[in-house]
């Protein structure tokens, strides 16, 4: 109310954002956590010019070379080779391309499909809610890697393919958030005051319920991206997702699986890096959630 | 007693809620409930007229409102705008209606839409009916609705959060106003805000009025708010109009025992004590299952037995003055 007389220089919806931001900015641990995610994306996108080898080159001399701190090891190849004598420390530099890329994309059109199913589902009802709610209802049905699995099988490896796979099902996640929050936003006075005005339900949808159900799903849609991450990693391991030579951490894990106890370091690393990175896109979107969500204030 | 067709003739209007059942509901076996919310409800607005419509909450005025304006669909009646059958309308017609029948509603929190900026909000109708032939007009447009309604023309790319609750509610009548209606359903404009503030809303719209040429349908549960600004009362009671008549005879001389409740529960400042306080007892019936004959009898401190069999026909017992109620004609307050 104080705001009305003094005359605020910023934008409101800029004041608000800033707001958050600063709750955000006070969460040490998901600063933290940001800014190490922030050097995941960096280290990606900037992978050739701080991979200190050919990821792809293949030594047969360097086999299973250890560590650079262990006997046998090498500055140069920082965390050992694996069996095809390629260096370890450059190949999760690349991967990080592989997994953030995947899980990007694979988030985004889920996310905007989402939207779209919910908005649809929440606000139109009737026909259209039954089929995309109980479509839903029998993805869900799907345990998630399952049924990846089985359309990659079908489907074949490759880059696509994986996004396909995942998107499949990942959108559903989106879906049901945005119709639970559009079902509870189209009863609020002022989507029946835009319909009072003679207002079309695409207008209805798209400008007054959307801008209101976006910040929820936006926090989900960071949340998810390290679900997202895993699954390309589990069905890397599996051997269906990129294909060799291309390095994904998922593989990598798996190519070091049968020399684990004299090579450790073959599988280890790139799980680490898998580690990592999930824990710090977990606890960044958990702070993002608790700052921008009002729901979770308190 | 009109010389001219009203503005507003609203026939047999019945709203029904639920009812329907899904594949869903016949698989699982869930009954049909169905929801009486207005159970044929009939009357006039005339031109430059203010009716105001009262009624406890859940008796169906807030539905009535909305159902006239086809915001919810009516099961069965008819609505006449100014000889147009509003109930016949196709969506391309509705949405051009829409630019006559407007409605203010009763939040001011909840009716404007926080991630829009208020020339945004109150300028969505120009956009929806093409009224302005340029963003620049349609900006000049806004601000002078927005002086009209006591707002400052400098606050227009302000959020609805950076307003009071009064300066909302103002907004909320900027955005009915813009697009010139004749029609306004005004749903307990007021009931959410501060007394002080109340009046000053009150005060506006009594001035839109006269300026305008407005005609209002004013829903509201507070008798002294509709005493001050109707020209006619509607009362009603579990989805009917149980008394209807111009505003001093309906107050002075209720005759329907619902009526002469309600204003017994007003506390008289004047004469405290002297007026006898007729009690209700009980709560509003449920609409999925009113009561047979009289819908009031469960209620009523009059109540004999033929209430409880014998639906009451609506009878005059004055000029322009309807009551439902076996008794109504020897129903006089003394």
């Amino acid at each position: 109310m104080s705001a009305v007389s003094d005359p605020a220089t910023a934008s409101p919806a800029a004041s608000l954002f800033r707001r958050n931001l600063a709750t955000f900015a006070e969460n040490r641990l998901a600063v933290a956590s940001a800014a190490i995610l922030l050097g995941f994306v960096v280290m990606a996108v900037f992978a050739p010019w701080i991979a200190p080898q050919d990821p792809n080159e293949t030594d047969l001399f360097r086999r299973l070379q250890p560590p650079a701190w262990m006997p046998g090891g090498e500055w140069a190849y920082l965390l050992g080779c694996d069996a095809l004598g390629r260096d370890i420390f450059s190949r999760i530099i690349y991967g990080a391309r592989i997994s953030i890329f995947i899980g990007t994309v694979v988030v985004a059109v889920a996310t905007v499909i989402g939207i779209l199913a919910g908005l649809a589902a929440g606000y139109l009802r009737g026909w259209v809610d039954t089929l995309i709610s109980r479509l839903i209802d029998i993805l869900l049905g799907f345990p998630y890697l399952i049924f990846a699995i089985g359309l990659m099988a079908m489907m074949g490896p490759g880059l696509v393919n994986i996004i396909l796979a995942l998107v499949y099902k990942e959108w559903v996640i989106p879906a049901r958030v945005v119709r639970g929050e559009t079902l509870a936003v189209r009863e609020l006075e002022y989507v029946e005051a835009a319909r009072a005005l003679g207002a079309s339900r695409f207008h209805i949808m798209i400008r007054e319920i959307m801008p209101n159900v976006l910040s929820a799903v936006l926090v989900v849609a960071t949340i998810r991206m390290a679900d997202v991450i895993i699954l390309e990693a589990s069905l890397s391991f599996l051997g269906l997702g990129v294909q060799p030579p291309t390095a994904s951490w998922g593989s990598m894990v798996a190519d070091g699986r049968a020399f684990i106890l004299e090579a450790w370091w073959v599988s280890t690393f790139p799980g680490l890096a898998i580690l990592t990175l999930v824990l710090v896109i977990n606890v960044a979107s958990q702070g993002l959630r608790d700052a921008f969500d009002p729901r979770f204030h308190e | 007693m009109t010389v001219s067709e009203p503005l507003i003739r609203v026939e047999s209007l019945v709203k029904h809620y639920g009812g329907r059942r899904s594949l869903m509901d016949r698989l699982a076996g869930r009954p049909a409930i169905s929801i009486r919310a207005l159970n044929g409800v009939s009357f006039t607005v005339a031109r430059g007229e203010t009716l105001g419509l009262i009624g406890e909450s859940g008796c169906g005025k807030s539905t009535l409102g909305r159902a006239v304006l086809r915001l919810h669909e009516p099961t069965a009646g008819r609505v006449t705008f100014d000889g147009a059958d509003v109930t016949a309308l196709s969506p391309a017609e509705l949405k051009a209606m829409r630019r006559d029948m407007q409605i203010i509603f009763q939040d001011p929190y909840a009716s404007l839409n926080p991630r829009r900026t208020v020339a945004e909000i109150v300028g969505l109708p120009l956009k929806l009916h093409n009224l302005a032939k340029s963003g620049r007009e349609a900006r000049d447009k806004v601000a002078a609705i927005m002086e009209r309604v006591g707002l400052k023309a400098a606050h227009l790319d302000r959020y609805p959060h950076q307003f009071s609750g009064g300066q909302r509610q103002r907004i909320g009548i900027a955005r009915a106003l813009i697009s010139n209606p004749r029609f306004i359903v005004c749903d307990e404009p007021v009931s959410a805000l501060d007394v002080s503030i109340q009046a000053q809303i009150i005060k506006l719209l009594i001035e839109l009025k006269r300026e305008l040429g407005l005609t209002y349908l004013f829903v509201s549960h507070d008798i002294s708010v509709i005493g001050y600004l109707s020209d006619r009362v509607a009362v009603m009671y579990l989805g009917e109009i149980v008394e209807m008549g111009p505003v001093e005879r309906v107050l002075q001389s209720p005759r329907h025992p619902y009526t002469q409740s309600l204003l017994s529960a007003v506390p008289d400042v004047d004469s405290p004590g002297l007026r006898k306080r007729v009690k209700l007892t009980g709560d509003l019936p449920s609409p999925q299952a009113p009561p047979p004959g009289c819908k009031f009898h469960t209620r009523c401190p009059l109540a004999v037995e033929r209430c409880r069999t014998d639906v009451p026909v609506v009878r005059t017992v004055g000029e322009g003055h309807t009551a439902a109620c076996h008794f109504a004609e020897e129903l006089v307050q003394g």
